[in-house]
């Protein structure tokens, strides 16, 4: 199957001085239907590539296709994408019903279609009551869904939602990423979300294209992101990670004999491409390890610092080689915490909790 | 108790009134006072010399727009009279027109340049305005008269072979006009500009508009008061232009301005120049009334 979306090796160099490379090829292939995220750090590119694909920026080299079409040479007003933008740019001279009919009124719909598209767009985003509302008039909640039910409207191939949610406060934020993944289903339409809010991917997309500095470092579902990462700064950047230095013993189909500094080994999945002798790095999800009181685990070492966080607790630990780990455990009223700053402790997981990085 | 705070709302009353005096002061020698005048010596008498007799009369009134055949003793428009008026009405109509045509894109380009630049280019549009009037206008005189560049270059390249005869009329005005109060429309054009949020033009193209459609439907209505507060600011004084008219149309094509000047000076008819000063005054107002609502109209039709 063709893809909705297909990048291949876009690079955009903004002039100035020095030059700002924005993106630095990007590949991907976005599947139709699908709810897929562009998750970074701030100034990675994320903006820059959604609005290449809206056709608001022009490439300094690549190629980009939708359903096998070259995208390029068509102006924004040509492409079957809409856009959600960050500041949602509703027209503030229009009501919120003429805001939604403008693209349907654009693109030359009769009246009464225009009229039936609009309702059925306002009682999709529930936004029946405001018809009338001048859009300064509105929540921001209000607005976002108006700016939504605007991209709809003109049933465009593409959704591009640029930081939807990052103007609501938190409560206001869960509900709509329920909402608009709801959305995304009800609608059948391809998403492309940009967010630096790594939860927020985790919960909402299909799948996550992690970026760095204009990059893309890892591309895959919520579960393999977050259980596999491929580097050092996917695993950072998602979730809280220890990482610890190892050397291969042994590779046998994708997985790894790994020693640690400790002397004692462990099985760890592993890129395919990883040897053995190598000195790698190993990541291990705070919540996946044990700690006990003693000294005959996995790794051993002093525990540092306890701190209570409610739904759990953290656990900092230094290792004998210098290493800082954290485990944190969920608290349980009927189990009581009983070990102390102070104490020499071991440090376990469970074989296959770990990942050996790429570096 | 109650004389001490009366006395105390007194004093304050007096401060404040004190306070007020010079705008006062201001308001009724400067602006209300000469209105008054003008108005009174258009009910009098004009005097054999220039200046005014102290004795009622509508004759000013009456001539403003009536003419009386000394020979026949018949009674008629004043057709001078009316076609000063209504060249005055459609060269500023034009020149306001024309003003928004070569001011929009002008206004749109600055606003869109990167920050640092737009001074520069306000600069550019601003120099022009310290420079005397009469300079800029035969700036404009240089140009297109008989003998001036335009002719020039046209009969250099052979494209005419007599210099067209540009200078003198009403096209000339036109052009001075256009030309010395295109700064009044590009100011608050530019100021609107500046404020407006240029997502809202990506997102009109991002919803299938045309260049044309986003102009029409996004752009235009949110910068509408800066179109308004330059319709205003151009056609207020291109109906009372003086200078202009007096050296682009050479004497023979008056505007309203010029008819006043006249009256006062060698007309000797100062009772005819002050209604005549009235009228202008009364077109200018009931054509902002009518502009200003029919604007307004606009708005609340389009939401
Ligand atoms: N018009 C521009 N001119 C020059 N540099 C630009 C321009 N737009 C973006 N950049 C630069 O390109 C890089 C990528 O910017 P982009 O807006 O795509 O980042 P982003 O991932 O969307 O960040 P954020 O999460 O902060 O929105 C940044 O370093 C930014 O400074
Ligand atoms: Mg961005």
């Amino acid at each position: 199957m063709t893809p909705a979306i297909s990048a291949r090796d876009l690079r955009k160099v903004y002039p100035g001085d020095p030059p700002v490379v924005a993106l630095d090829g990007v590949s991907i292939d976005i599947r139709d239907n699908e709810f897929f995220t562009l998750l970074g750090p701030s100034g990675c590119g994320k903006t820059t590539l959604l609005r290449m694909i809206a056709g608001f920026e022009h490439p300094t080299a690549g190629t980009l296709s939708m359903h096998g079409e070259n995208l390029l040479d068509s102006p924004p007003h040509k492409r079957p994408v809409n856009t959600v933008f960050q500041s949602y740019a509703l027209f503030p001279h229009l009501t919120v019903s003429q805001n939604i009919s403008f693209g349907l009124e654009m693109l030359g719909k009769p009246a009464d279609e225009i009229k039936a598209t609009v309702d059925e767009m306002l009682a999709l985003v529930k936004m029946e009551a405001m018809a009338d509302r001048q859009t300064s008039q509105i929540s921001g909640g209000q607005q976002q869904r108006v700016a939504l039910a605007r991209a709809l409207a003109p049933r465009p191939r593409v959704l591009l939602l640029d930081e939807p949610l990052s103007a609501l406060d938190f409560k206001l934020r869960k509900e709509m990423q329920l909402e608009l993944k709801r959305l995304q289903t009800e609608t059948g339409i391809t998403f492309i979300f940009v967010t630096h809010d790594q939860e927020e991917a985790l919960t909402m997309s299909d799948r996550i294209a992690v970026m760095n500095a204009g990059s893309v470092r890892q591309i895959g579902q919520p579960r393999d992101i977050y259980d596999h990462p491929a580097e050092r700064f996917v695993a950072d950047f998602i979730g809280d990670t220890n990482f610890l230095a190892g050397e291969i013993i042994s590779t046998e189909n994708g997985h790894a004999e790994v020693r640690l500094t400790s002397g004692k080994t462990v099985p760890a999945p592993a890129p395919e491409e990883t040897q053995s002798g190598r000195k790698i790095t190993l990541a291990v999800r705070p919540e996946h390890a044990g700690i006990s009181a003693g000294n005959d685990g996995l790794l051993s070492g002093d525990l540092r610092e306890v701190v209570y966080f409610g739904t759990d607790t953290h656990f900092h630990v230094a290792l004998d080689d210098g290493t800082a780990f954290v485990v944190r455990r969920q608290n349980r009223p009927d189990v009581a915490s009983d070990l102390q700053a102070g104490t020499r402790v071991s440090v376990d997981f469970p074989p296959l909790t770990g990942q050996v990085l790429r570096d | 108790m109650s004389d001490l705070s009366s006395s105390a709302a007194k004093h304050a009353s007096r401060t404040r009134w004190l306070l007020l005096t010079p705008a006062l002061v201001i308001l009724v020698f400067a602006a209300s006072g000469p209105l008054l005048i003008t108005l009174v010596y258009s009910f009098l008498t004009a005097g054999a010399y220039g200046g005014v007799e102290w004795q009622f009369s509508w004759d000013a009134w009456f001539n403003v727009v009536f003419e009386r055949d000394i020979f026949e003793d018949t009674l008629g428009f004043s057709d001078a009279h009316l076609s000063i008026f209504w060249r005055s009405v459609k060269l500023s109509l034009l020149t306001t027109l024309f003003c928004i045509f070569f001011g929009f894109p002008t206004a749109y380009f600055i606003a869109t340049r990167p920050k640092k630049q737009r001074d520069l280019w306000m600069l550019l549009i601003i120099i022009p305005f310290w420079t005397n009037l009469l300079i800029r206008t035969f700036a404009v005189v240089e140009l297109i008269r008989n003998e001036g560049t335009v002719n020039t270059v046209l009969m250099a390249l052979g494209i005419i072979d007599e210099p067209i005869q540009m200078l003198f009329t009403e096209f000339a005005i036109l052009v001075g006009m256009v030309y010395v109060y295109l700064p009044l429309m590009v100011l608050p054009l530019y100021a609107s500009m500046e404020r407006l949020d240029f997502s809202l033009v990506e997102a009109g193209y991002d919803l299938y508009a045309t260049r044309l459609k986003v102009l029409r439907r996004v752009i235009l209505p949110l910068v509408k008061p800066g179109v308004i507060a330059g319709s205003i600011l151009v056609f207020v004084p291109s109906l009372g232009a003086y200078v202009t008219p007096r050296v682009m149309g050479g004497g023979n094509q008056l505007m309203i301005g010029n008819l006043i000047e006249l009256q006062f000076g060698q007309g000797r008819n100062w009772p005819l120049g002050a209604a005549l000063s009235i009228t202008l005054l009364a077109i200018v107002m009931i054509a902002l009334m009518v502009y200003v609502r029919t604007a307004g109209e606009n708005e609340v039709r389009h939401g």
